[in-house]
């Protein structure tokens, strides 16, 4: 076990945790942002750089601090760690610094992006970004590509997480897209037109932090904040059949994995549920499911809200500040 | 003349071969160290020598031998770093073109002091005619049986295999180079695990640069201490510089360390001063990575104490004032060079090569060089100059690899010392862009 103290709170971990699990395990305030790091996916993480916090102490044997500062989601804990996050001045400002670069090359086309409402991009740039660019240069553009039947890649919105590749990887029998070019024109593509073909491709959206993957059977349909998520589950031969239905009316607009408060499913589901049982009667549905994440989506939930407490729970603080006082 | 202890026998004809290298007392460290030492005291005289490592950090390379991990039943690797791609440097390719059997003389003995039965030379892909050079060397080495199953008859194993990279700057770097030996996309990994515990195949690996490995024969042969004789303080031994630039004689020198660096420019036996009599204006003392200085920094430290060709004087000062040894890519600037181009080249470069892993790399190399292309060609704005260090400084220590740090720090330097230049060229950009134009302003512009 180790002893380890983020943002002067302190909590005994596993050997082998990471600062971002301890973070997590802690709750609140002090979880850095993820982007590229995806807990069920192994060796994620390391990539956008989002989650960087300054190590103050490295350890009680070893008292002196990190000379740069650490990505958190890779970086494991030593007893007596001390770690600073959201109350380091290095640390917010090298994460604002990394939304700006996450955001010059991005088309910032939220409102015609599905992603919108559930977008890890979006919150970030929400708590950490800032209002104007000073980005002046042509942003960098690619076109469209149909990866199979079910899924749209629209790499100008990518962030280059590696999460799909991942994914791809662990998932599936044969990985057929990956990371082409370098630099700036890295993109993610199947080189050859190919497609992503088996039976749980449809997980790439999932992992998708941003609107770069979106389902073919949900694009336009809806906005995520007018839909009702409800968990349900169906007897599938290939997978567990845990799903979050994401309903209008008696109709089904997409089913997605159930996710947790970081965006991170709990488990995998195959490309049957996902893509194919559209009818409410495919289904046995369980409950409304409880969206805790800060995103919009949970802004318009049908959850009555009880009194006194603000309508919109989990926004970050600059968006409370534009609402109106009650 | 100094010390020569790599280019001694260089331009004897035939070194290239096994026979000449041989008569001039080739490979006699491999006999020397398979046969009367072990491999502990092999490491121990490279620690005593203070060898730093070559190829720009300038680790101390006994240091990084003696941490590599030593689990039983797993096997360890030597790399070679011929990744050599860093512009301005081509130190590496000439030793390797001239003297491939000081290479491999150096495996041998640095794979033993390492107990590894594998190693690897992992060589640019542009440089396949050196990969040819080398093959040769290699065959012929086998053939004479000192590589191979028991070398000389002690009983010790070693194969060498040379592997040519795709020719992408960012596989010079430690980790990205082992992803791409094995077979993988070269991207850096993420730090820890260090490769001295789990490196090449997920087992510990020693990568040390070119000139580094061909040191150790010479240390092995006269002894740690007698290597450490020769440079200053903690600077040991002697370095290949790759002078280029406006100089008269341009070319890879073998320095004793410590010389000074204007006796470096100047003198007839390096250098030989600044070409067709022009003023020194700026050096960029060690690859295109490390900061610029202009001429009087470069002469002098800001203490006004005469700069030495040594690890501590070249970076004595920080980068307020300093720079760096890096890779010894010593490029020289006349006063008829403009550092706004030369900026943007380096700058164009570091975009090209990001590997495009990490957000803060492959986003701030690529904006960095639009902004500095704009400047360039007349287009740029007063405020672009604060934005370009702000972005360097973004970038600067938030990424994976120091690959972003060197795509920052000629950007940051250049600004620091000719924020005049920079200055004109937006606000006269008609006279900036007219075809030979210079900047006329005081040269040693100091805003330190």
């Amino acid at each position: 076990m180790a002893k380890v103290t983020i943002d002067g709170i302190e909590i005994e971990v596993e050997d082998g945790t990471t600062i971002l699990q301890a973070a997590r395990q802690i709750g609140g305030k002090v979880v850095p942002p993820a982007m590229c790091y995806y807990g069920p996916l192994k060796g994620s993480g390391g990539k956008c750089r989002v989650c960087l916090v300054k190590v103050t102490q490295g350890s009680a044997r070893d008292t002196r601090p990190m000379p740069k500062l650490v990505a958190s989601c890779i970086t494991q804990v030593q007893d007596g760690m001390v770690v600073e996050n959201s109350t380091n001045e290095d640390v917010l400002n090298a994460r604002k610094s990394i939304v700006e670069m996450l955001l010059i090359n991005h088309p910032l086309d939220c409102p015609v992006c599905d992603q919108a409402g559930e977008c890890s991009l979006q919150d970030l740039s929400y708590e950490h970004g800032v209002s104007a660019t000073r980005y002046e240069e042509e942003r960098r553009t690619f076109n469209k590509v149909d990866l199979g039947p079910y899924i749209q890649l629209h790499m100008t919105r990518c962030i280059l997480c590696y999460r799909c590749v991942y994914t791809a990887d662990q998932l599936t029998p044969e990985r057929v897209h990956g990371v082409l070019g370098r630099g700036d024109a890295a993109e993610i593509g199947t080189y050859i037109e190919n497609m992503v073909d088996n039976e749980f491709s449809g997980n790439v959206i999932d992992v998708c932090p941003v609107g770069a993957l979106t389902d073919k059977t949900w694009r336009f349909k809806n906005r995520v904040w007018f839909t009702k998520p409800l968990d349900a589950h169906r007897d599938c031969p290939t997978c567990s059949g845990k799903v979050t239905l994401w309903t209008r009316g008696e109709e089904v607009l997409r089913v997605t994995a159930r996710k947790d408060q970081y965006n991170e499913v709990e488990e995998f589901i195959c490309n049957t549920c996902r893509f194919d049982k559209k009818e409410t009667s495919d289904w046995t549905i369980e409950g409304p499911r409880h969206i805790d994440s800060s995103s919009v989506i949970s802004a318009n939930h049908y959850e009555l809200p009880v009194l006194n407490v603000p309508i919109v729970p989990n926004l970050p603080v600059s968006t409370k500040k534009n609402l109106p006082q009650e | 003349m100094g010390l020569k202890i790599l280019t001694e026998h260089i331009n004897i004809p035939g070194i290239e071969t096994l026979e000449v290298y041989r008569k001039h007392g080739g490979y006699k460290s491999v006999e020397k160290a398979l046969k009367t030492m072990s491999p502990d005291e092999v490491v121990e005289e490279v620690k005593t020598s203070g060898l730093r490592g070559r190829g720009g950090a300038g680790f101390p390379a006994g240091m990084k031998w003696s941490f590599l991990a030593k689990p039983e039943g797993v096997p360890r690797y030597l790399v070679c770093n011929a990744d050599e791609s860093e512009p301005g440097t081509f130190k590496d390719r000439w030793y390797m073109e001239k003297n491939p059997h000081g290479l491999i003389e150096g495996m041998i003995t640095s794979s033993y002091a390492l107990g590894a039965n594998t190693s690897y030379i992992y060589i640019r892909g542009e440089l396949m005619f050196v990969l040819r050079i080398l093959e040769k060397a290699i065959a012929e080495a086998y053939a004479a049986g000192l590589l191979g199953k028991n070398i000389l008859g002690s009983g010790y194993d070693l194969d060498l295999h040379v592997a040519p990279g795709g020719g992408a700057y960012i596989c010079g770097e430690e980790t990205a180079l082992l992803e791409s030996l094995e077979g993988k996309r070269g991207n850096p990994r993420n730090k820890p695990p260090f490769p001295a515990v789990k490196g090449l195949f997920q087992s510990p690996t020693v990568v040390n640069n070119v000139e580094t490995i061909s040191s150790v024969p010479w240390i092995v042969n006269n002894g740690g201490a007698e290597y450490a004789k020769v440079g200053i303080g903690r600077s040991t031994g002697t370095k290949l510089i790759s002078a280029s630039g406006n100089i008269n004689n341009p070319g890879v020198y073998e320095i004793e360390l410590g010389v000074p660096v204007e006796e470096f420019i100047y003198s007839d036996e390096y250098c030989g001063g600044i070409w067709k009599g022009r003023q020194l204006k700026a050096v960029v003392p060690g690859g295109s990575s490390v900061p610029i200085l202009p001429a009087n920094l470069i002469l002098k430290t800001a203490e006004g104490e005469n700069r030495l060709m040594t690890y501590e004087s070249l970076s004595d000062g920080g980068f307020v004032s300093g720079s760096m040894m890096g890779s010894g890519a010593f490029i020289v600037f006349d006063d008829q060079q403009c550092i706004v181009r030369n900026t943007w080249n380096y700058s164009r470069f570091y975009h090209h090569e990001s590997c495009g892993q990490c957000s803060p790399c492959r986003e701030g190399t690529g904006w960095m060089e639009k902004v500095l292309h704009r400047i360039e060609h007349g287009h740029g704005h007063q405020q672009d100059i604060d934005l370009l260090v702000s972005v360097a400084k973004q970038i600067e220590g938030n990424t994976i690899c120091p690959l972003g740090d060197a795509a920052a720090w000629p950007v940051a330097a250049a600004i620091r010392h000719f924020r005049d230049e920079f200055e004109w060229h937006i606000k006269h950009p008609k006279e900036a862009t007219a075809p030979g134009a210079v900047y006329r302003g005081q040269l040693d512009t100091v805003t330190a």
